[in-house]
């Protein structure tokens, strides 16, 4: 019954379409051309993503290849993070499950229907590794997947990120070309710049909307030095 | 705000405008959110040249997809329907509603919680949805701040600009039970949160906008600050999407200039919190994102802007809400005058598409033709062109030159009265005899015009003809007049 109600519109809307004064054709735009145009931008990618990002509201905490791991349970133990949530079987999982006291370090291992509950009312925080940063704006790539679902970075009120220097972009668009989106889109890409925020209320800027109410980016110093 | 409501009916335009001139409250609030949006933008555009050529990049990206339209919503569909999405197409409103009601039933649900949709707004799917005692919650804290006090928005970006922080405290503490009177803004946000979570863990349906629609990938990208939108998209069980058959982009690689065009024109920031692309619901093996995935595609009038070149444009608008910032009518009616779902410069364009020209017949007129809305539209439309042309459609009954087909409500302004006003101005003016006569009339019974000329004295000084025509005038401080004939040549 629906099925045929949308039939009957989608004949209709493509009739209607066609009927139309034909296009001026139009050239493909350049969108690689513009960006090739742009001006070179002055100093390195890692120290303007910090920046960038920090005045997004997000704590950025510079730390080595070595040194995150201790920098992140540092971290955990200053909060007091009671309930701290990863994925399974990421780059990360094994770092996590050395350096975090195991009664704290939580597996996301069920699916969300029977997680809700913990998950919406328990949990401190969501570490998860990223797949990249752009530099620009100071922004996070997530990809979230089968070990990292989408709402471990989204429900918990505190993010955790690990993020590594040499996977760092300067835009959005050299980083959807550089690392391939298009021809290998998973359910669902995030850009996460900051924590969430709303300005609904007067226009007053509020950090902590309805996503995590702060960002904590681990960023690893690993790209190589000139 | 005074107890009198400008009401969601764009054929009291001018009534809802004095109603709203009339509150210096919502005057300052109007006034002061404006000057802030547009100070912002401002500093993100630093230098104009830069400004243009992203603007150009912007503009041929959304003409692209508009002149191949029928083939990239192909293309689009099949993607999406590869990556398991139920595509679905609606003419019109109730089309539209008939989807969601169908999807809802199907899954039993009596609650669904929405993340932004300007869309929705347009079909009124809160209030279809009521009337089958499905609940439709708004989570964007401006919208869910309007919903409890059973309000309209009055800006397409920032919906609840209208409310001051101690409309907002009120709001709270009469509808969310236990929340206390708080006027602390932070307070009232942490408030909104905690009533909204539950929400976002029960609800069985979430109901999101689009931003852009990408044909290559089939991918649904959506722009947002406050994680409501994400939430909406991938705790509940079924996600349904609603946009117009324009949001449509041909390439991956087109969102990124027109995110950063989006951002920057809309609220002055280089970038949103969250760029939510979404490609597919949850797959084998993933432990969240919905179990379903819905994509309604609707039409409801945007046909009829693509029918015809001079009018195409209109549908290049990636809903930036620039050209109402802008505004200076906008900047002192509000967004509630306009009585339409898409106020401001862009909703005098849209909406005589979406309803019709009749009904919508001032708002082409809501305008001084400034040139600001064009000016700083991120997507180069020509929105002071398509207001002349909008009017002059409004005030002839068949298609006026160079125009193929009449639109919906056609001739929807024209009055009697005014069309046997401008033929007897065509008829004193074709006629050099009749002209001199009228123009001698005129000035010597001057005195006889009444004091009170209905709609202009209302805010101008009555019109009165001077003493001496300008001829007459000339005529005396020349002792020979200028031939008729030939004014090019100098008068010796």
């Amino acid at each position: 019954m629906s099925a045929q109600a949308s039939q009957r519109a989608r004949s209709a809307i493509f009739a209607r379409l066609r009927d139309a004064d034909a296009p001026v054709p139009h050239a493909v735009p350049d969108v690689q051309g513009y960006y090739d145009g742009l001006p070179a931008t002055p100093g390195d990618d890692a120290t303007r993503f910090a920046e960038r990002a920090r005045g997004w509201q997000a704590e950025v905490i510079e730390t080595t290849p070595e040194g995150w791991p201790a920098a992140l349970a540092a971290l955990v133990s200053e909060r007091r993070l009671r309930r701290v949530l990863a994925g399974r079987d990421t780059a990360i999982a094994d770092t996590l499950a050395a350096v975090l006291p195991s009664m704290d370090l939580h597996w996301y291992d069920e699916s969300l229907e029977t997680f809700k509950p913990t998950l919406f009312n328990e949990v401190d925080a969501g570490i998860t590794t990223t797949l990249g940063g752009i530099a620009e704006t100071g922004s996070l790539i997530l990809w979230p997947d089968v070990r990292e679902p989408r709402t471990l970075s989204l429900v918990p009120p505190l993010h955790i990120a690990i993020l590594r220097a040499s996977t760092l972009q300067p835009t959005l668009h050299a980083a959807m070309h550089a690392q391939g989106w298009a021809a290998a889109m998973p359910t669902n890409v995030l850009l996460v710049t900051g924590p969430s925020k709303t300005a609904d209320i007067q226009r007053l800027l509020v950090y902590g909307a309805h996503g995590p109410k702060q960002l904590v980016i681990l960023l690893v110093r690993d790209e190589a030095m000139p | 705000m005074s107890a009198v409501r400008p009401v969601a009916d764009p054929l009291a335009f001018k009534d809802n405008a004095r109603i709203v001139v009339a509150d210096p409250v919502l005057r300052r609030s109007f006034r002061g959110a404006m000057d802030f949006l547009t100070d912002k933008r401002a500093a993100q555009f630093p230098d104009v040249a830069g400004f243009n050529r992203l603007r150009a990049l912007g503009e041929s990206i959304r003409q692209y997809a508009l002149a191949n339209l029928p083939q990239l919503l192909g293309q689009l569909e099949e993607r999406l329907a590869e990556r398991g999405v139920h595509v679905h197409w609606a003419e019109n409103a109730e089309d539209a509603n008939r989807l969601f009601l169908e999807i809802a039933q199907r899954h039993d649900a009596k609650l669904m919680v929405k993340g932004k949709s300007m869309v929705s707004e347009e079909i009124e799917l809160n209030h279809r949805m009521a009337e089958h005692g499905i609940d439709c919650v708004e989570t964007d804290m401006g919208e869910y701040i309007l919903q409890l006090d059973h309000d309209r928005p009055s800006h397409i970006i920032m919906p609840a600009i209208h409310k001051t922080k101690e409309d907002v405290a009120r709001i709270f503490a009469e509808h969310i039970p236990g929340a206390g009177y708080t006027e602390d803004v932070n307070e009232l946000i942490a408030i909104g949160r905690r009533a909204l979570r539950d929400k976002f863990a029960t609800a069985k349906i979430g109901v999101s906008g689009v931003n852009f629609l990408v044909a290559e990938t089939g991918s649904i990208v959506l722009v947002e600050n406050e994680g409501n939108g994400r939430l909406s998209t991938t705790v509940p069980d079924v996600h349904i999407a609603i946009t117009g058959i324009e949001k449509v982009i041909a390439k991956l690689e087109h969102v990124a200039p027109l995110f950063t065009l989006l951002t920057r024109s809309a609220t002055g920031q280089a970038v949103t919190t969250y760029l939510n692309v979404i490609s597919g619901p949850r797959r084998e093996g993933e432990k969240d994102g919905p179990r379903e995935q819905h994509l309604i595609l609707l039409d409801n009038g945007r046909t009829q802007a693509y029918r015809e070149e001079r009018f195409r444009a209109t549908l290049q608008c990636i809903r930036c809400g620039a050209c109402m910032n802008h505004c200076p009518v906008y900047a002192r009616v509000g967004g509630l005058s306009y009585g339409t779902t898409y106020p401001g410069p862009i909703g005098a364009i849209i909406s005589p598409h979406l309803m019709n020209l009749e009904s919508t017949r001032d708002l082409p007129t809501a305008s001084s033709l400034c040139g600001a809305c064009g000016e700083v539209c991120p997507v180069g439309i020509p929105i002071p062109d398509l207001l002349m042309r909008l009017r002059e459609a409004a005030r002839h009954d068949e298609p006026v030159a160079q125009q193929r087909k009449a639109l919906k409500g056609q001739g929807g302004a024209r009055r009697m009265l005014e069309v046997a006003a401008w033929k007897g101005w065509r008829l004193v003016y074709a006629n050099s005899r009749i002209y001199r006569l009228v123009t001698w009339l005129a000035t010597r019974c001057r005195r006889l015009l009444p004091g009170r000329q209905a709609g202009w004295t209302g805010t101008r000084v009555a019109l009165r003809p001077a003493p001496r025509s300008l001829r007459e005038r000339l005529a005396q401080r020349r002792p020979t007049p200028i031939p008729m004939d030939d004014t090019s040549k100098p008068a010796a």
